[in-house]
């Protein structure tokens, strides 16, 4: 019988304790006699993912149709329209976001992380405009990204930039591009959505160093004409590729070019190649030895900037959050119990230890390392690559369009004299 | 006759780029593929790692934060004293403005039946601080918890909460369950 009454007494007993491993509420629900209702916590529905599709349909339209009025139709209104449409459709209704020129973090940790996975819209959105600027130039740049086409309306008074300047700002967005790889890759931030100038003017309302970065670029716009699309736009780097060894990029002259010199400060992007002329002046031997050095230069380039840069990977490393955290409280362990410190405060209360986080950030660091190198070699070799071009020099013929740099904006067009009898308007 | 070489030279250089520039977005596009997903993500926070500090409410790009208290009604205690409600110092349980801990008042108070209030949340007043689920958290049952409401949300490629989050609270979820609201609590306590 104690046996029996003992039993059930241990069942009770973890029974009661069961329940209360269930119910760790400190204050139970109560039971009404009211025939008071509960209501339902509402959760209103995301956006829906079928309209993540409407976006790219639009998105391969807007290049179509870029394509279209760029390549066949040559009509800079068409190109016009078309790009306050992108605007108002990608810019002011999207937001800003999906957008090109930050998918390519996307892809980046795609490609470099365990757990995460771009989806198929965002791969559409990093792949399209590449593509489309392989075939036909930078259309995407022209008539459908937001925020070149939002600088393209603010172009009032383009003045000419010199030369070496130009060439000097065009290195930056390789470096941005660099930059927001690796950190992308590495999980740290993405730097392109975070320092994005117009997001914030799309959303009428963002951080205010946002809306004055938007502005400040905006102002000077007025005068150097797409200032964020060339010394900036880290995708634009890699349409620039595209473009220059596109197949089907357009010309000024739908015919051959008479050279009437009437198109020449047309482009407010300075993207009109003129005419060399005779090239034989470059070819002694003096610009020969030049180029020598410079290729067996442009290795010693890239080795150093590798070397350089991966010296400096735990300064970058830092940027991560993790690493951040770690180094700050090794070098300081008594700020382990200081307060006013949120992060601190919150890893301690977290229960990890020390060495789990120094951990973590020693291999967020190794993969830094690794990264810097590779990063250093790129901006070695791009540097090396800039100064090899100061030197080389192509003969081409007629005005025409500097594959890289046109943006297919179709300014030009209206200002050749040059007609097409009969294939004009096809 | 040297012309037409250098064009030609030059043509066959450009192909050959061409054609190794498709190479590498194939590339691209074919490792990316691989590991695709099907899921499209909104970003969400886990109220169970929460730790409530405040930075929901500053943090966001919007003017007024995305996330909000969001009331999980299956928890709660209905208590007369409510933790998310009044201050700890509060000098009386009644509803006047200097008893609450809500900066913006957006919680109300409702007798239902002796000795039970309902507290609904305002999400027009509420700023995401999160100064009431702390409440809630420390002195009740945690049914005030913290959530990206996804009607204000825009989604952005990365959410700007996310990155400064001290408990690493904020991810990545798929589409099809935008929300991780507190309810089946036996369920989804990890411990």
């Amino acid at each position: 019988m104690g046996r029996m009454l003992f039993a059930i007494y241990v069942f009770l007993l973890t029974m009661t304790l069961a329940v209360q491993g269930q119910h760790q509420q400190r204050f139970p629900k109560p039971e009404f006699d009211s025939g008071y209702v509960q209501p339902q916590a509402d959760a209103p529905e995301p956006r829906s993912g079928t309209m993540e599709w409407i976006d790219v349909i639009v998105l391969i339209a807007a290049l179509s149709g870029g394509a279209f009025f760029v390549i066949w139709r040559r009509s800079r209104k068409g190109v016009l329209w078309l790009s306050v449409l992108s605007l108002a459709y990608f810019g002011f209704f999207r937001e800003g976001c999906i957008c090109s020129v930050g998918s390519l973090q996307n892809i980046a940790l795609s490609l470099f992380s365990d757990s995460y996975a771009a989806s198929l819209n965002v791969l559409a959105f990093f792949i399209l405009p590449l593509v489309f600027a392989l075939l036909f130039g930078r259309v995407f740049c022209g008539s459908v990204c937001p925020l070149g086409v939002l600088q393209d309306l603010v172009v009032l008074k383009p003045v000419k930039l010199p030369a070496g300047l130009q060439a000097a700002l065009g290195l930056f967005p390789y470096l941005y591009l660099g930059f927001a790889v690796l950190f992308a890759a590495t999980g740290t931030d993405f730097i392109i959505c975070r320092y994005d100038p117009f997001v914030g003017i799309f959303r009428l309302g963002a951080p205010f160093y946002m809306v004055l970065l938007g502005i400040g670029f905006l102002l000077v716009g007025i005068f150097v004409a797409r200032p964020y699309c060339r010394f900036v736009c880290p995708y634009g780097v890699l349409l620039r590729w595209m473009s220059y060894f596109s197949q089907y990029h357009l010309t000024i002259t739908p015919d051959k070019c008479i050279e009437c010199r009437l198109c020449a400060d047309s482009c407010p992007f300075d993207a009109i190649v003129p005419p060399t002329g005779d090239l034989s002046i470059y070819s002694t031997q003096k610009y020969r030895r030049k180029f020598l050095l410079l290729l067996l230069l442009v290795p010693v380039f890239a080795l150093s900037g590798g070397y350089l840069l991966s010296h400096s990977h735990s300064f970058f490393a830092r940027a991560d959050r993790t690493v951040y955290l770690a180094d700050m409280l090794i070098q300081n362990p008594e700020m382990q119990y200081s307060t006013g410190n949120l992060d601190i405060e919150t890893f301690m209360a977290s229960g990890k230890s020390l060495g789990t986080l120094a951990q973590e950030a020693a291999e967020i660091r190794a993969d830094f390392y690794k990264g810097t190198w590779i990063l250093g070699l790129f901006l070695g070799l791009v540097f090396g690559i800039a100064l090899l071009r100061q030197v080389v020099f192509r003969r081409h013929d007629g005005f025409s369009p500097h594959k890289g740099d046109c943006v297919s904006c179709a300014r030009c067009f209206d200002y050749c004299p040059v007609t097409v009898k009969n294939q004009q308007k096809r | 006759m040297s012309s037409d070489n250098y064009i030609n030279r030059r043509a066959f250089l450009n192909k050959g780029f061409r054609i190794g520039l498709t190479a590498a977005l194939a590339g691209t596009a074919g490792v990316t593929l691989l590991k695709l997903t099907r899921k499209t993500y909104v970003w969400q926070i886990d109220p169970f790692t929460c730790t409530q500090c405040g930075r929901c409410q500053t943090n966001c790009v919007l003017p007024v934060s995305a996330v909000k208290c969001v009331h999980a009604f299956d928890l709660c205690g209905y208590c007369d004293l409510c933790g998310g409600y009044f201050k700890p110092n509060a000098n009386t349980l009644s509803t006047a403005a200097e008893n609450q801990l809500c900066p913006t008042a957006a919680i109300t108070r409702v007798f239902i039946e002796d000795p039970y209030f309902e507290y609904t949340i305002n999400e027009e007043l509420c700023i995401g601080c999160g100064k009431c689920v702390k409440g809630c958290t420390s002195f009740g049952n945690g049914s005030l918890h913290l959530q990206i409401r996804h009607d204000i949300c825009v989604n952005c490629n990365e959410c700007a909460i996310a990155r400064v989050c001290p408990s690493e609270a904020i991810s990545r979820i798929p589409l099809d369950e935008p929300y991780v609201i507190k309810g089946d609590f036996t369920f989804k306590n990890k411990s």
